[in-house]
This record gives structure tokens, C-alpha cells and sequence, in this order.
């Protein structure tokens, strides 16, 4: 069964939102897309200071069966990317949750984070998904 | 692999399962204003009588005579071992390999040609090949606007001293896809105007340079790779690549993405086709690159093995976002020119490389000492320079073919201020007998005509 952390927010297309102390937002894949893309290769991660709208493409997670693409949640200007995928995508499997993390975004519109899914509804998601 | 069709009933449950009304249902997600209404300029089917009586006409067309045509295909010496290699059946049969452990010896071969090209460009990385040089470079400019994102404007620069077959092709192929493809001016010595480039600072994602370039000049390409370098350009090089034993590697000039067509590695000309194109990069712009490229690694037992690779971007994963969908490599012809590259060696080619330069220079001075016969654009040349004639190019060629001398392609149909102008080419198989004879007709039909 794939962890799905109570503090973090979710989208149907996988991703998770962390908000930081310092307002910005974490995002990654969850440990459901991980494990459903197999090892990951490679990440092409979004350019730096870009305005990102929320459901579109920031990006390309690549496992050896299948690339994907990554989307925003929420509306945002990239203030940071996590350069060690570069040499280390492996990290997306291993801890998706903390070292294996995509982007940080400045959100454009706060209050979004809101409507993301909570984890029980990602949850619900997952399970509708696989039946 | 047998290829049994499906049953009306089968294809009925088939939809079913998947919840399509119909077959047509399944290219739904092709936007309308690219679906074509019917193949309107295919024929209909016809015999194999009325077919082979079609080809025979047509293979007639295809008569002997001395050549000195280039513009794009060669008539070079083809070794006879390389075809006699290339049809045994273990080459001549292989399917797609994309079952590694039935399919070692195959992906092996590609995985060489890959290590030449990339020697011979001077970069790290080659695919397996693609279609021809002409799709090779649509190929370079959507790789070269995908890969160059911080670029203001999805435009393609292409001067007008790259093949004009190339350009046409490629624009058919860019264009559907939002891309811009700029022409730049030529100046009066056969090279791209390099004041034209000023116009296009930040307003462009790509710059295509041919070396040497359809004239058979050679373009001032490090102070091309420099300017395209300090602009955030991507540069596009199309080569010859027989060229590039004698020339400068693009890797060296600075070059972002590499390609042009393989015909000179023992390809016959056979009427224009087929050849097959290569394509090559660095490792910064891998996963951009279409087609598929072969790896070599180890089993299990540790041994080398060699397997597809880089594939999660190609069109049976991910569709309508693959990197390319016309990535097919072309096999059996990157195989011939695989075993022509191995049979002549390094020193094989520049030897190649070096009797098709002396021989277009001897070409050039007996050509040039015709009075009113002069060369067009001055400077250096690899295989291939253009004339200047008293009269009509066309005109000449088609009266020196009743010589049976292929004397050049005329200019005229691409460049219209060029009427007079030839494009001639000597590759290693012209002699001192052949080229004697050239000038010596040439003059004649010249002197007649004053």
C-alpha cells in the first residue's frame, strides 16, 4: 500500500503540495506514481523564474517504461528546483516525499492550495483508479 | 511474426472492451484541421504486370553515362563485398530490433555506426539514423526548438545556400507544428550574408548552416557557431559526410545538433533513393533526439550485450508527445554504409575524400580554361563548385546528355537569377580521361554557338 501523507495536498495527475514556513510550495510525485512509473531515470525539471498556471506541463519524469509528464498544482513562479535528480533521479523512488521533491513554486494565488485534494480523497482517487 | 487481420467480430469486441463506437473514434484526439479527407493523390492499385511494366520504363530512364552530378547524391565507387555483405539474409531479413536477445548481431552494427558517426561529427551521441538528410534536418529543427526552451520565437534560421530540397522538405514538416522556418539572403560570393543574422537577434531559436553548403562553398562556420553561441542559438549543421574526413568536424565548430544524408557510404544513387539520414548531438540534448540509439552494456554474466535504449520517449509510449513520430531508422541501408565505412577504414575515407577534392579541382581548371566558362563563387571547395556559362545551363546539359555526360544540375529552377549557372561535382571514379573529355565537349558546344 502507498504512503500518502495527511499534511501534504494532492492532484488527480499525482502531484504533491507542501506549503513551507517560508510561503513557498514543495512539489513532487506521490509514492502511488513512483511505484506505478517503476525506476526513474530521468527529470526534466522546469527553468528557474518561470510564471507556471496551475494543470500545466512544468516538466518530464522519465522511469525505463514510460515518460510523464509533471503539472503544476496550483499557479506559481518557480523560485527553486532540485538539482540532485539530475544525478540521482533514483531519489523520485526512494523518498518521493522528501529528497526525491521536483519544485518549489512562489504561488501566484494562495488560496488554490485549498482546493487540492486532501490525502483521503487522493486516496479515494487511487483506489477508483485501480478498479 | 505472422500478420493475421482480425474478424469483423473480433474488432467489434476489441471497441467494445475499450468503449469506441469505431475504428475512426480511435484518431478522435488528431485535431481536426490535420486529418486529411482521403488519400486524394494516391492512385488506385494496379496489377504486378501493369507494375513491373511501370518500373522497367522507369529503370530505363536511369541510363549510363559519365556523371558529374552532386547536389545531394553521389556517384561514388561502391566496394562489391558491401552489398554482398549487407543481402545475406541475417542482415537483409532483421525486423526492428526491438527484441534484444534474438537480435544481438543487429543492434550491434547500429551501435558501430552510431560510434562512427559520432567520431566523424565530431559529437558524443548518434541514432540509429533516420529517413534521408532532408527529414534528418525537420528532425534537427522541431529537436532544436524542443530542446532550446528559453528561445523568444519558435523560428528556424535557414540560409538560402542550403539545399533548396531540404529546405522544402523540412518546411512541409516544421510547419504543421507552429514553426517559422526564416530564409536569410545570400551574398554575391555563394555564402550566407552574415549581415543578415543582425535582424534575428532574439527572435529565433535555431541557425542551419551546410558545410559545405549546396554551392559546394565553404561558409565561415566558426564565426557562424560564434554568433550563434552568444545569441542562445541552437546551431543546426547539415553535412556531406564524406566532407568531413577531409573537413572540420561541426562537433569542433561548435555545432549543437549535426545531420545530413549517409548516400556517400555506399549507397547507389538509384534514381534519388532511398538513403538514409543521420543525426547526431551532444550529450546535453539526448533525450531530445529522436529515433532510437542503441547502448551497449553488460548481462548478467557480465558480458557485453547491446540493447534499444532511450525509448521512453518514441511514439508507442508516448504518442502525440513522443519526440518524433516518423522515427523509423533506416536499416538495411545504415548497414551498407556501416560495412562501406569498416571495409575502407580511417584512412580508407580520407583517401576517398581526398581523389574526389583533387579530381574537382582538376574539373575546375579544365572547365574554367573554356573561354566564357567561369567559376561562379571563389574560394575553397570540397567535391563541388558552380559554373558560370555563356548561355543557358539547361540548355547545355541537355545537349551534352546526348553525349552521354551527366554535366551538372542547372541552377535555374531553384535560384531564378541563376539561368546560367551549373552545379558539377567530381567524386573519386571521374578520370583525367573522363574530365578531358568533358571540357573538350563543353568547349565544342560553346565554340559552335559563338
Amino acid at each position: 500500500m502507498s504512503e500518502t501523507p495527511n499534511e501534504l495536498r494532492y492532484v488527480a495527475t499525482h502531484e504533491w503540495a507542501r506549503l513551507e514556513e517560508d510561503g513557498t510550495v514543495t512539489i513532487g510525485i506521490t509514492d502511488h506514481a513512483q511505484d506505478a512509473l517503476g525506476d526513474v531515470v530521468y527529470v526534466e525539471l522546469p527553468e528557474l523564474d518561470v510564471d507556471l498556471l496551475a494543470a500545466g506541463e512544468a516538466g518530464v519524469v522519465e522511469s525505463v517504461k514510460a515518460a510523464s509528464d509533471i503539472y503544476a498544482p496550483i499557479d506559481g513562479n518557480v523560485v527553486a528546483v532540485n538539482a540532485a535528480l539530475e544525478e540521482q533521479p533514483e531519489l523520485v523512488n526512494s523518498d518521493p516525499f522528501g529528497a526525491g521533491w521536483f519544485f518549489k513554486l512562489r504561488p501566484l494565488d494562495a488560496p488554490q492550495l485549498d482546493e487540492l485534494l486532501s490525502a483521503a480523497d487522493y486516496t479515494e482517487l487511487c483506489n477508483e483508479e485501480a478498479h | 511474426m505472422p500478420f493475421i487481420p482480425h474478424t469483423e467480430a473480433e474488432i467489434e469486441a476489441m471497441l467494445g472492451v475499450i468503449g469506441a463506437a469505431s475504428i475512426d473514434d480511435l484518431f478522435d484526439e488528431i485535431p481536426g484541421h490535420l486529418q486529411v479527407d482521403g488519400l486524394h493523390k494516391v492512385p488506385e492499385g494496379i496489377s504486378e504486370m501493369a507494375m513491373l511494366a511501370k518500373l522497367e520504363a522507369r529503370a530505363r530512364q536511369d541510363d549510363a553515362g559519365v556523371c558529374f552530378v552532386g547536389a545531394g547524391s553521389y556517384d561514388h565507387h561502391i566496394p562489391a563485398a558491401v552489398w554482398d555483405i549487407t543481402a545475406r539474409g541475417e542482415f537483409m531479413t532483421a525486423y526492428t530490433p526491438y527484441q534484444a536477445e534474438a537480435s544481438q548481431g543487429t543492434l550491434q552494427l547500429i551501435y558501430e555506426y552510431q560510434s562512427m558517426l559520432a567520431k566523424l561529427t565530431g559529437m558524443d551521441v548518434s541514432n540509429a539514423s533516420v529517413y534521408d538528410g532532408a527529414s534528418g534536418l525537420a528532425e534537427a529543427m522541431l529537436m532544436a526548438v524542443r530542446a532550446n526552451r528559453k528561445a523568444p520565437a519558435k523560428k528556424v534560421l535557414v540560409p538560402e545556400t542550403v539545399h533548396p530540397l531540404y529546405r522544402r522538405a523540412a518546411t512541409n514538416i516544421v510547419s504543421n507544428q507552429g514553426i517559422e522556418v526564416c530564409t536569410l539572403p545570400m551574398s554575391a560570393d555563394g555564402r550566407l550574408d552574415h549581415a543578415a543574422l543582425a535582424d534575428w537577434v532574439d527572435d529565433c531559436a535555431a541557425l542551419v548552416v551546410q558545410q559545405p553548403n549546396f554551392f559546394g562553398a565553404l561558409e565561415d562556420v566558426d564565426a557562424l557557431a560564434g554568433w550563434a553561441q552568444s545569441n542562445n542559438v541552437l546551431l543546426i549543421a547539415v553535412a556531406n559526410p564524406l566532407s568531413l574526413a577531409m573537413l572540420k568536424p561541426p562537433g569542433e565548430w561548435g555545432a549543437d545538433i549535426v545531420c545530413g544524408d549517409g548516400q556517400p557510404f555506399g549507397i547507389p544513387m538509384a534514381s534519388g533513393g532511398p538513403s538514409f539520414g543521420f543525426m547526431c548531438t551532444n550529450s546535453k540534448y539526448v533525450r531530445q533526439m529522436p529515433g532510437r540509439i542503441i547502448g551497449r552494456t553488460v548481462d548478467l554474466d557480465g558480458k557485453p550485450g547491446y540493447a534499444l535504449t532511450l525509448q521512453a520517449r518514441e511514439q508507442h509510449i508516448r504518442r502525440a508527445k513522443a519526440t518524433s513520430n516518423i522515427c523509423t531508422n533506416q536499416g538495411l541501408l545504415v548497414t551498407a554504409g556501416t560495412i562501406y565505412l569498416s571495409l575502407l577504414g580511417e584512412l580508407g575515407l580520407q583517401g576517398v575524400a581526398q581523389q574526389c577534392h583533387h579530381n574537382a579541382l582538376q574539373l575546375k581548371r579544365a572547365l574554367c580554361a573554356l573561354p566564357g566558362v567561369d567559376l561562379a563563387f571563389a574560394g575553397a571547395f570540397f567535391n563541388e563548385f558552380v559554373i558560370r556559362l555563356p548561355r543557358s545551363a539547361e540548355s547545355v546539359v541537355d545537349e551534352l546528355l546526348m553525349q552521354g555526360i551527366h554535366a551538372g544540375l542547372p541552377l535555374g529552377d531553384y535560384f531564378p537569377d541563376m539561368q546560367n549557372a551549373l552545379l558539377v561535382c567530381a567524386t573519386e571514379k571521374r578520370t583525367p580521361a573522363e574530365i578531358d573529355n568533358y571540357a573538350r565537349a563543353l568547349g565544342a558546344l560553346l565554340g559552335d554557338a559563338a
